[in-house]
């Protein structure tokens, strides 16, 4: 292979792949991260998947974790996902993958384990099994996206759908007398004291997008670190079933998901001056007797 | 209490329940995730005393769908695991259960069987037969089945069930039901294995390391040849399955006319039938399938050939294993079929004169309810008061 000769800040692999195409005196800014496959993605134009699926894949490069990382694709958009990473990678049954992460993170603890989950997925079909894989704590990260509707099956409506949005199954808008509310799913957990860490980000524009890379890469190191369950939900857009251009979705994220949905830290144990959820869970029960016994196991 | 860290073979009184627990630790399962139901309710209780002590670990999850989604992400990730469960409970399972065919994924499914449908009872029952035999969920597959009729046999099967898994890379199910659960018997414990001693699993997501390709554990195929091929790679297994591992309990049958099948703790009973229709002079056999996928049609074959000429199958059901009964005979001899259902146990007299009837070319009774064999059945009690009843 041919020396490169452009000034090249990125690790080796980078330079074998892609070496003999750099100009002479190019400087390569942004390069695919090698967690992320050489494959085309089955994304819609203007539909952030693509970006998180990239965020989740610097975050794998930069943590120096690839080899032992395992994924759990979803049901759902992203459900060929295993495609797209260079980690090991588990297609699980829908709204089932952070039970399918349980089952791994318990085998092999030293792992590396994230779930990759859209609104139906997470927040409708496997709301038992998110609620409760937080709530034991389970150490795994769980990267959530809403997009306010169902994707892959042509846009109905999902439980983050917004009052009054039209889908293919609220054709007259979610009436919320009948069918409900939207969940929040960032404040739902974030009362649960397995969580440690909750953060809620989103991708339409670039200080946001470095926004969520931190919460993202934030979520996989707690989990290193073994301090907890983390979550990052990422307020995302459908172009294609919001029936919209890509720009003028991402203005109706603006002006409608985000004022449902606000953006920041809903739970971070480290932050409030905890080592790890189980010590922050320990001192909300500080009355509690039987809470407070020490285990000898 | 049985020790797990002990190698030698031992010889103990334990309940069937337990047995499968303890068995499935020595057979190298150190994973268990289920959620709590009646009657298998010692299985759970067990390992979760158990596990922890030998670095393994138990895991009550939030639903019977959850727990068979834990058992398919440990099994992915290249485990020997297990849950149980009983019929209700199973249906909840079927959805990983297909996941765990479709994907590969090797692991153990213990059904303590109740009576059906909907909430049913928990008394004894076969009736979850056809849900374990044709597959426990959507699609087009199969599972080895393993159907104990002993407490010695909770530990054979559920040991042979974790090796056979793994071989065919396939889930595999423990058909039992309350008796043999509830039970106890003296039973010789298999040796305990050592997991790290167990053949490696090169297709497991355990992370790469840098050193392979990454894995995929996956069940969902967009190009239908593609999904097709999958499907008939996995049918050779199948076959080879057919092929190696049909196992069956021949009593009697070298000269029986009369075969009656039967599995588990139907198959209890029937033995003591058809001794007492030997002991009347009639040429009466036992055959017991063993493995119910898959079925053991070859002893069927040999049993014709030593001059079978009527087949009863007896079950804790409606009528369900006697369907493969009549696959394998093939119109070769006549098929008949006696059951009870809901938990009640049939007597062996009701076996037995349900033989006779053969014996007699009278046709049999289907079943029966209380009423029909009062005169076979003790006597219930009445417990209402002479006022009660108006004396």
């Amino acid at each position: 292979m041919a020396q490169p000769t452009a000034t090249i800040t990125l690790p080796d692999y980078q330079q074998e792949r892609i070496g003999s195409q750099i100009a002479e005196g190019e400087v390569i800014k942004s390069a695919r991260p090698h967690a992320l496959t050489d494959v085309v993605t089955n994304y819609c134009p203007g539909c952030t998947h693509g970006i998180v699926n990239r965020l989740v894949a610097e975050c794998i490069d930069e943590l120096g974790i690839e080899g032992r990382t395992v994924g759990i694709a979803p049901v759902g958009c992203s459900v060929m996902m295993y495609d797209f990473l260079n980690c090991d990678m588990i297609e699980a049954a829908h709204g089932r993958a952070p039970a399918v992460a349980t089952g791994v993170k318990r085998v092999h603890p030293d792992n590396v384990v994230f779930a990759y989950q859209g609104d139906g997925d997470l927040a409708s079909i496997g709301t038992a099994e998110t609620v409760h894989a937080a709530t034991r704590g389970e150490k795994i990260t769980v990267i959530f996206i809403n997009n306010a509707i169902y994707g892959m099956t042509g846009g109905q409506m999902a439980p983050t759908s917004l009052p009054n949005q039209v889908t293919q199954t609220s054709p007259y808008g979610r009436d919320v007398s009948k069918v409900g509310y939207p969940v929040r799913i960032a404040e739902l957990l974030s009362t649960l004291d397995g969580v440690a860490y909750v953060e809620r980000v989103t991708c339409d524009s670039r200080a946001h997008i470095i926004q969520a890379k931190k919460a993202i890469k934030k979520a996989f190191q707690n989990q290193i670190d073994g301090i907890g369950y983390s979550l990052v939900e990422v307020v995302a857009t459908c172009p294609t079933n919001w029936g919209m251009t890509p720009q003028n979705a991402f203005q109706w994220l603006r002006d409608n998901m985000l004022p449902y949905y606000p953006l920041g830290v809903y739970k971070d144990v480290v932050a409030d001056g905890f080592a790890n959820a189980a010590e922050a869970a320990l001192e909300r029960a500080k009355d509690c007797p039987i809470a407070q016994q020490k285990r000898e196991d | 209490m049985a020790d797990n860290t002990q190698a030698a073979e031992e010889r103990v009184l334990m309940k069937g329940n337990e047995v499968l627990a303890e068995a499935a630790m020595r057979a190298g399962c150190r994973f268990f995730f289920g959620y709590p139901i009646t009657p298998q309710t010692e299985l759970a209780a067990y390992m979760a005393k158990r596990l922890p002590k030998i670095g393994g670990t138990f895991l009550q999850a939030e639903s019977e769908v959850a727990a068979i989604n834990m058992v398919y992400g440990a099994g992915a990730a290249g485990a020997r695991v297990m849950t149980s469960s009983s019929s209700p409970g199973v249906s909840l399972k079927s959805e990983g259960a297909s996941y765990m065919a479709g994907a590969d994924v090797p692991g153990v499914i213990v059904n303590v069987e109740r009576g059906g449908p909907g909430l049913g009872g928990i008394q004894p029952s076969q009736s979850d037969y056809f849900q374990a035999t044709r597959a426990l969920g959507h699609g087009d597959y199969f599972m080895p089945v393993l159907a104990p009729s002993t407490v010695q046999e909770m530990a054979d099967l559920i040991y042979l069930a974790f090796d056979l898994a793994d071989e065919y890379r396939t889930p595999a199910m423990i058909l039992a039901d309350g008796m043999i659960g509830q039970m106890m018997e003296p039973v010789t414990l298999p040796p305990a294995r050592d997991p790290k001693t167990l053949a490696a699993k090169p297709w497991a997501t355990t992370g790469h390391k840098g050193e392979r390709k990454h894995n995929v554990v996956n069940s969902l195929y967009l190009s239908p040849e593609k999904l097709e091929d999958t499907n008939r790679e996995r049918f050779e297994r199948y076959e080879q399955i057919k092929a190696k591992h049909q196992r069956q309990e021949l009593m009697d049958c070298d000269d029986a006319e009369i075969v009656v099948v039967a599995f588990g703790a139907a198959s209890r009973i029937a033995r003591t039938a058809v001794r007492d229709a030997r002991a009347k002079g009639i040429k009466c056999g036992l055959l017991r399938p063993i493995t119910l996928w898959p079925y053991p049609t070859d002893a069927i074959d040999q049993v014709i050939a030593n001059g079978a000429t009527k087949f009863l199958s007896v079950e804790l059901n409606m009528g369900q294993m006697v369907e493969d009964v009549r696959l394998a005979v093939n119109g070769r001899a006549s098929v008949d079929f006696y059951g009870r259902t809901g938990g009640v146990l049939p007597t062996p007299e009701e076996v037995l004169d349900q033989i006779e009837r053969l014996a007699a070319g009278q046709p049999v009774a289907r079943s029966a309810g209380a009423k029909d064999v009062g005169s076979v059945l003790p006597q219930p009690i009445d417990r209402k008061s002479s006022y009660e009843r108006g004396e």
